[in-house]
């Protein structure tokens, strides 16, 4: 599906510059957007050096074990398919818990971390597990406890309450999350049943 | 008062983390400096290794963009989202949203400021804003790190999410403010 709407953006895009005669700004923003990319990566080298440092850190000392024992409860319903007290838990929790606190820049290397052990205890490498598609639901559908950048936005426009979209935010983002997570749980159950008839 | 409190928690959630794992690893007798330096050092590969993806996805988004195909795709859906009693003015934000962060967030802001914080308008595109991530990206990311290449339902199960929390975003906003 990637492959498909990846193919489709890229397409698209070139097919209407061509048709409305701008066709030279496929070349413009193809080549800009290939340095952002690069930009971007070398941008978050400093932020990752320093939360994979502090993670290890975190993981030789036991306090992901710690953590990940805490939610065990909750986590055995999401993650039916990760061994108890394994550490992917407790990165999986820390990525959680720096998006819901919108530390953006420390969630992506505790991710990444949790992804890199999912993929350990994953059969098939180039496939998705369970536990990963289940992860990035809840990731990126994630709630957000104080839109910082929104509210910041709304102060500098002269807002009279700038802060009133934070309830209207966190429950339209629990509806999202709420389906992401029952649609992924349903469409696990027809794939292994489609799999069983096989 | 919550949001005070909220506020401050965020504030002070990073100087604690460096504050608390460093400490507590050297309670339980890890040699912190060496450990850290260990861990660190996968911070660079990892980096690199998200590089083509990032730049892949960002082209086609980027070529999506320039070529002004997203005025196109919104007079497509506007009868069915009119419909809905969706504003058709906040369809580009939530076409944008789960493509690119800084796209969404620049549109955000521009509609803050044409119609004002506290429109209607500014309070759906400020819900939206923050109610979801930018889906593409992550799963780009987040897959490419480790090399997955079948990515099965994550992509529907994003794109739900975040069609949901669209929806929902004008659906409170209407029952909250009116």
């Amino acid at each position: 599906m990637v492959n498909l709407i990846w193919l489709f953006l890229l397409l698209t895009g070139i097919i209407v510059a061509g048709m409305s005669g701008r066709i030279e700004v496929v070349t413009e923003s193809a080549l800009h957007a290939a340095q952002t990319g690069v930009k971007t990566a070398f941008e978050i080298i400093g932020v990752m050096t320093l939360w994979l440092g502090l993670l290890k850190l975190a993981e030789k000392s036991g306090l992901v074990k710690v953590i990940a024992k805490l939610v065990r409860p909750i986590a055995v319903i999401l993650f039916p398919s990760i061994p108890k007290n394994s550490p992917a838990l407790g990165a999986i929790i820390m990525n959680l818990s720096a998006n819901i606190l919108g530390l953006g820049n420390a969630a992506t290397p505790f991710g990444l971390k949790a992804m890199s052990q999912l993929q350990d205890m994953n059969p098939n490498k180039e496939e998705a597990s369970d536990a990963m598609i289940t992860f990035l639901a809840l990731n990126t559908s994630c709630i957000t406890l104080i839109p910082a950048m929104v509210i910041s936005l709304r102060v500098t426009a002269g807002s009279a309450n700038p802060v009133e979209i934070v309830s209207t935010t966190i429950l339209a983002t629990t509806c999202g999350t709420v389906v992401a997570v029952f649609l992924d749980r349903f469409i696990r159950k027809r794939y292994y049943r489609k799999k069983v008839k096989r | 008062m919550m949001i005070d409190f909220l506020t401050q928690v965020s504030r002070w959630a990073i100087p604690f983390l460096l504050f608390i794992i460093p400490a507590y690893a050297y309670f339980k007798k890890v040699n912190v400096y060496e450990v850290f330096v260990e861990g660190a050092q996968e911070g660079f590969t990892t980096a690199i290794r998200i590089l083509p993806y990032l730049v892949g996805m960002l082209v086609a988004i980027g070529v999506f963009r320039a070529s002004g195909a997203m005025e196109y795709l919104i007079k497509i859906i506007y009868p069915v989202t009119n419909l809905l009693g969706i504003p058709g003015e906040v369809l580009p934000l939530a076409l944008m949203r789960p493509l690119s962060g800084s796209g969404a967030l620049g549109i955000t802001a521009e509609m803050i400021q044409t119609y004002g914080p506290d429109s209607f308008i500014g309070r759906v595109a400020s819900t939206m804003q923050g109610s979801t991530d930018t889906t593409f990206y992550v799963l780009t990311v987040y897959f490419g790190s480790v090399g997955i290449k079948k990515f099965r339902h994550a992509v529907t199960v994003g794109l739900a999410a975040d069609i949901t929390s669209f929806l929902a975003s004008v659906f409170i906003c209407h029952l909250v403010f009116g």
